[in-house]
């Protein structure tokens, strides 16, 4: 068992935790993610290290609650067990020493950048980030990601904070205007990801992603996570998780990630109609 | 006539045929889970192990790589000393129930023993499973304290090579700790085998006898991940024995293998076994079957996947295989068990492509035909494509069960752990003694995807050199 010492709702979706895991907070590196089982009949998922303390032997992961095993994760609370938390996993982002660095995080995206942020700048790296979610409420570590960064940028959809519009616009201006840029990085939504990347690639602008593919071990023993990178098939857990976002097959990528939507779809109404029929003593607070 | 004559009239061997296995119905396990063999009862039992001759050299020994003494455990069998036989077969094999059922004991044990010259072997393995069943039933006697003897011993690995060789080491004393990458021990025999071959309750079961020895055991750890060989010693470990298996798929490198409903058979296997995905949606992880299936390859790898494939509700689930029956390297029960099943085969055929739709998924595959040529470096005949021989299966999943490989996460991560150019483990003597001083290997990291009790018989020999060593080192 892997105890929770800190939960924080970042958004309604999206809860960050403090889990105690002294061997994986000793060895983890920006860009590694755990894979996490949380019932015994659970699923195994994979979620990025978004932060880790080796002292007090504890790593932060932020969950956005998607599916099922995402919303039931959402409902633990301090002081519970994660019953498996295993990592780091696959290869950590690697770390020029030259800036300055873009770094693009959509969504729940922004939690993985963070760590990459912190230890560029911990190196003398310049960093520029652009944070971008839909709307003002759902945008997460805002002031976490300002301490980390030489610059912050932020554009949410709907306008209520920052750039009325996406990040890659934001990215864009920032190209078109001149500045010089040594590399991008960019997690989040896949569509962002691949959005990124056809920005970046008409300037010839080396440019990373985190994909996340469906993943069952972590550990290279099933290839669930391939995906095809620069015409070659890799494992994303043990080749990635971070690409050269001009080489993956973002189609295919995200053909393959939706293999499962009508068992996910199932396994989400099973879910609602357990915890959400009538007022709901779980802690969830009722609807998502 | 040979010596037994000099034993007492109800030791003569019986003259009968082979006792027979009970199995569950064909047409009902074909869509279940259970356990297809039923195991022997104690008549059945009693009665088979009267055939056996207790030979003066046993040969039937000679084929078994721990050594289990046969002719000694059939005949408390027959004299229906049951605990006893099951004694004598625990002494040297750390895990019956799983070898019991899993062992290719026609090219192992049986194939050795005399009587197979004339008429069938006795059933050694369906005896050495009886007896383990029998004393699972029974209750069990406290294991005699055993003096620890100060020394620390890590295990990488919980398959049956970690397994075997954590026992016999907590056997003599040392204290010793297993680390395991996935959420449960047993390796293949958890993520791999079926249930309707080897219930997990069993590899459950054998897991906590070790326990009861005193072995700990760490799941969730990668070892080169979440720690490192080198961690491992300095954290104080005198010795490190290396059981990390065989377990990279390997692909086929045609085209449309990335379709949506194209799995490896351990992502397949894995999902099934390991993940309950037959109990889906009750257990959380899902699996994509479709109405038809072909696995490729023949072997034990193969077999499960494809009848799992049927169990998890194909309407037809077919073996492509580019040689023909008389090559195919599963266990001869398991094709047996297939055919009775009614799983389709398509012999002497390989495929050459995927087919997919628009959306991504599977729509067929397509194949050519093979004749079989002049034997090869493997001494099986060459299968060679038939030109213009081309048909397509109309299937909507594809399971590519052709073999795997070592992971190499543990020799990237050790300086001057060796591996040769398959990825195996180089080791420098029989014991398994890689090229890291007291670091031992065995199992199929070291022999590339092999059996279990080869596994084994590897895991109890490094053990017996790895106590040899430390205590010279005292
Ligand atoms: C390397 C990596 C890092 C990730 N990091 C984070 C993170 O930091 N925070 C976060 O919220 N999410 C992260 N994800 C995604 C997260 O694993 C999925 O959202 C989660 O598995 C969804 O499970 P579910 O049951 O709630 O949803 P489901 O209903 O199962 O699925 C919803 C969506 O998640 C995807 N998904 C489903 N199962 C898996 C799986 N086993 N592996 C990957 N994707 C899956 C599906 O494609 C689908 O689009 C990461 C994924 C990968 C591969
Ligand atoms: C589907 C299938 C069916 C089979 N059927 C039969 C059969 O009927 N009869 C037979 O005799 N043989 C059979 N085999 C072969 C047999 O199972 C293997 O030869 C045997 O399990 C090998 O044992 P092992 O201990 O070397 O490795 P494994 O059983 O592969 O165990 C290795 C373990 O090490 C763990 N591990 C790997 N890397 C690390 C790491 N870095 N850190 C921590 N842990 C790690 C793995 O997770 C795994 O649990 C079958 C194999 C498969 C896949
Ligand atoms: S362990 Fe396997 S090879 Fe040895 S006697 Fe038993 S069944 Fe035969
Ligand atoms: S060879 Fe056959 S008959 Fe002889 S001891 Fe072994 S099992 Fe018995
Ligand atoms: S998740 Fe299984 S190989 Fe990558």
């Amino acid at each position: 068992m892997f105890i929770i010492r800190k939960k924080r709702d970042l958004t309604p979706v999206t809860k960050l935790f403090v889990v105690d895991a002294p061997l994986v907070a000793k060895k983890a590196q920006p860009g590694q993610f755990v894979i996490v089982r949380i019932a015994p009949s659970g699923e195994r998922i994979p979620l990025t290290i978004a932060d880790a303390d080796a002292k007090a032997g504890t790593v932060t992961i932020v969950i956005q609650e998607v599916g099922k095993t995402s919303r039931q994760m959402g409902l633990l609370k301090e002081g519970d067990g994660i019953l498996d938390f295993v990592g780091p996993l696959g290869r950590p982002a690697p770390l020029t020493d030259k800036g300055p660095v873009v770094l693009v995080g959509g969504g729940f995206g922004v939690a993985p950048i963070y760590p990459i942020a912190k230890a560029l700048r911990a190196k003398g790296v310049k960093v520029i980030s652009i944070i971008g979610a839909r709307s003002q409420d759902l945008l997460i570590l805002e002031a976490e990601m300002a301490s980390v960064s030489d610059e912050l940028l932020v554009a949410t959809d709907d306008g209520t904070k920052g750039h009325k519009g996406f990040v890659t616009e934001v990215l864009k201006q920032l190209i078109d205007s001149g500045r010089d840029i040594e590399l991008v990085i960019a997690i989040g939504p896949m569509v962002m990801m691949r959005a990124v990347g056809k920005t970046t690639e008409p300037y010839k602008l080396k440019t990373l992603v985190s994909v996340d593919p469906i993943m069952v071990d972590g550990t290279g023993m099933c290839g669930a996570c391939r995906l095809t990178v620069g015409g070659k098939v890799k494992f994303a857990c043990v080749d990635g998780p971070i690409f050269d976002a001009h080489q993956v097959d973002f189609d295919e990528a995200n053909r393959r990630g939706k293999m499962y939507a009508t068992e996910q779809k199932l396994a989400v109404d099973r879910f609602e109609k357990a915890h959400h029929s009538g007022p709901c003593a779980c802690g969830c607070g009722g609807g998502h | 006539m040979p010596e037994h004559e000099t034993t007492p009239a109800k030791r003569l061997p019986v003259k009968r045929p082979r006792a027979g296995m009970p199995t569950q119905d064909a047409k009902a396990r074909g869509r279940n889970f259970n356990e297809v063999a039923l195991g022997y009862g104690e008549e059945l039992a009693v009665g088979e192990a009267e055939r056996c001759l207790e030979c003066k050299k046993p040969v039937c020994q000679e084929g078994c790589p721990v050594e289990v003494r046969i002719p000694e455990f059939l005949g408390k069998i027959r004299d229906r000393d049951f605990r006893g036989a099951y004694e004598t077969v625990k002494s040297t094999n750390s895990l019956p129930a799983v070898c019991g059922r899993v062992c290719p004991q026609e090219t192992q044990c049986e194939i050795k023993c005399v009587l197979g010259k004339k008429a069938e072997p006795v059933a050694i393995g369906r005896l050495e499973r009886f007896v383990s069943d029998w004393a699972m039933g029974q209750s069990q006697d406290k294991p005699a304290r055993i003096k620890p003897n100060g020394k620390k011993v890590a295990i990488v690995g919980s398959g049956p090579a970690g397994l075997t060789c954590a026992g016999d080491l907590a056997k003599k004393g040392y204290k010793v700790t297993i680390f395991e990458a996935l959420h449960a021990p047993g390796g293949v025999l958890i993520y791999g085998i079926p249930e309707f071959r080897l219930p997990k309750q069993i590899v459950a079961e054998e897991v906590g006898n070790l326990e009861a020895l005193g072995v700990e055991v760490i799941c969730d750890v990668v070892v080169g991940r979440t720690i490192t060989v080198d961690e491992l010693f300095q954290q104080g470990y005198d010795a490190l024995f290396l059981g990390t298996g065989a377990g990279l798929p390997m692909f086929m490198n045609i085209p449309g293998e990335t379709l949506n409903g194209v799995y490896s058979a351990n992502e397949f296997l894995t999902r099934t076994n390991l993940m309950k995905a037959y109990l889906f949606p009750e257990w959380d992880t899902p699996i994509k079957v479709g109405e038809r299936v072909a696995v490729i390859g023949a072997g034990n790898v193969a077999m499960d996947s494809v009848r799992c494939a049927f169990r998890l509700g194909a309407k037809e689930a077919a073996i492509v295989y580019r040689r023909s029956e008389a090559e195919m390297p599963a266990r001869h029960e398991e094709l047996e068990h297939a055919k009775e099943e009614g799983i389709v085969f398509h012999t002497l055929t390989a495929p050459v492509r995927v087919l997919g739709n628009a959306d991504g998924w599977v729509t067929g595959l397509e194949c050519i035909k093979m004749e079989l040529g002049e034997p090869d470096d493997s001494g099986r005949r060459r299968p060679i494509p038939i030109k213009g021989s081309e048909f397509t299966l109309n299937v909507d999943t594809v399971v590519m069960a052709l073999g795997t490989s070592p992971n190499p996460l543990v020799s990237q991560t050790t300086p001057g752990l060796d591996v040769d150019k398959h990825g195996c483990l180089v080791v420098r003597d029989e014991d398994g003694l890689t090229t890291r001083d007291l670091v031992w290997a065995a199992g199929d990291a070291v022999t590339g995807a092999a059996t279990v009790i080869l596994a084994m018989g590897g895991g109890k020999k490094a053990a017996t050199a790895i106590d040899k060593v430390l205590q010279g080192a005292k």
